[in-house]
């Protein structure tokens, strides 16, 4: 799994940190991204939604977002 | 057998554009007449920071009713196509801060943003093997960038030439690349133009679009009245024309108030401002009220004793103690406290010239 820590951030940077950081990662591979932005959970999995990838997991605690990425082929 | 060589024309000829996507309509329906021609389409997207998408509806707590979507990413979900996000706040400075072509209305440099961002789209397709660029722009759509004599100056100082298709108003325009060497059908393309949004609309509902976003002054900070004279005054106060995200991001939140030229206070109208606030507290000088419920405060800038005495009266007014003999507050700075007692600044102490 790799981290991805987006933490103070705002929306639309967490994604295009995303973009890039999934870029350098091989299909199949688990990105796990944290954030403090709340719009995240609707970008982030847009933004996969339209580029092929797969959000497994997207959740709040503490007014924190995580979400886990699978990288698409 | 017709029908197999049709399919290898078209698998062998299918030309690649890249389409500037804002999130709003213009771009939207521009990408949507390429991809009904059979040209395949990708978005770019980009992020000068002066965005009105984005993390704006972070910020205030009234605005978290609304829907958070990003309306570039919505657009892109529409169309069927990839987006491509890219920073480009560094590189937006420059044109901000020297825009050859000025400004518009407020500090907006509408016509240099334009030929920066097809220019970077030019960069882009080249990079990734795309054939030419597309944009939502409509002759007499907007007064500094979208006119009849800058369509050219576009093109021209961008270096995409005659690679700059505009869908929507082409057939008002010379022929570019794409038309002359029939990787599109410039019968299919639109001949819309003036400030009128009725043919978009018309398009839009043709193609089965609808809450697609209309952003009332556009989808840029630096249209904004307001938020133009803030950064006016943030430059005029440094001596300088320059800026940091943090820098710009703030504008955006809170009342600002300069009493003096060296110092201004950043308020924060509600909970929302506050908690946002709240991240900047390591850098600023921070006030807040400790006998009173009160906004958090930031202090950009330096400020004496007697500035400190000053701003604590400032922030006690908007406090709820606001008609207190006397209210406590306590500046933070670097991590270390002090306390001041003070009589909260009647409202015709506070000059409508301190309020930027």
């Amino acid at each position: 799994m790799i981290e991805l820590d987006v933490r103070r951030l705002m929306c639309p940077m967490p994604v295009i940190k995303t973009q890039d950081r999934i870029k350098t990662m091989a299909p199949g591979e688990h990105l796990r991204v944290t954030c403090t932005d709340p719009g995240v959970m609707q970008d982030i999995p847009a933004w996969c939604r339209i580029n092929g990838h797969t959000v497994l997991t997207a959740e709040e605690i503490d007014h924190e977002y995580s979400l886990i990425i699978e990288v698409g082929g | 057998m017709r029908f197999r060589l049709n399919v290898e024309k078209v698998m062998a000829t299918q030309r690649k554009a890249v389409a500037l996507i804002s999130g709003g309509l213009d771009s939207l329906l521009a990408a949507k007449v390429m991809l009904e021609q059979g040209v395949h389409v990708e978005g770019i997207n980009f992020y000068t920071g002066f965005c009105v998408e984005g993390h704006t509806h972070a910020i205030r707590k009234k605005d978290k009713a609304k829907p958070k979507r990003n309306n570039a990413l919505w657009s892109a979900e529409k169309l069927g196509i990839k987006l491509h996000i890219i920073d480009i706040i560094e590189e937006y400075k420059d044109v901000l801060i020297n825009p050859k072509h000025g400004y518009g209305a407020n500090m907006n440099p509408c016509l240099d943003c334009k030929i920066f961002m097809v220019g970077k789209a030019k960069e882009w397709a080249e990079e990734n093997g795309f054939d030419f660029i597309i944009t939502g722009e409509v002759i007499g759509q907007r007064p500094m960038s979208q006119r009849r004599e800058t369509m050219p100056v576009i093109s021209e100082e961008s270096g995409a030439d005659d690679r700059l298709l505009r869908p929507l108003c082409a057939q008002n325009l010379p022929e570019t690349l794409p038309e002359r060497e029939g990787w599109v059908n410039r019968d299919e393309l639109y001949d819309f133009s003036g400030r009128t949004r009725k043919p978009q609309m018309a398009l839009a509902q043709k193609f089965g679009f609808d809450d697609y976003a209309q952003p009332a002054g556009g989808c840029c900070f630096l249209t904004d009245k307001a938020y133009s004279v803030k950064l006016t005054d943030l430059w005029a106060s440094r001596g300088k024309r320059d800026y940091e995200i943090d820098d710009i991001m703030l504008l955006k939140v809170g009342r600002h108030i300069r009493p003096k030229p060296h110092f201004k206070l950043i308020i924060a109208r509600e909970e929302g401002e506050n908690n946002f606030l709240q991240g900047y507290k390591k850098q600023f000088i921070t006030l807040r009220t400790m006998s009173h419920k009160g906004p958090l405060t930031l202090l950009d800038g330096k400020a004496s004793d007697e500035d400190l005495k000053l701003a604590s009266q400032i922030v006690a007014r908007f406090s709820q103690g606001r008609d207190a003999e006397a209210v406590d507050v306590e500046v933070t700075e670097k991590g270390v406290s002090q306390s001041y007692t003070v009589t909260p600044l009647k409202p015709d102490e506070i000059e409508p010239s301190w309020r930027v």
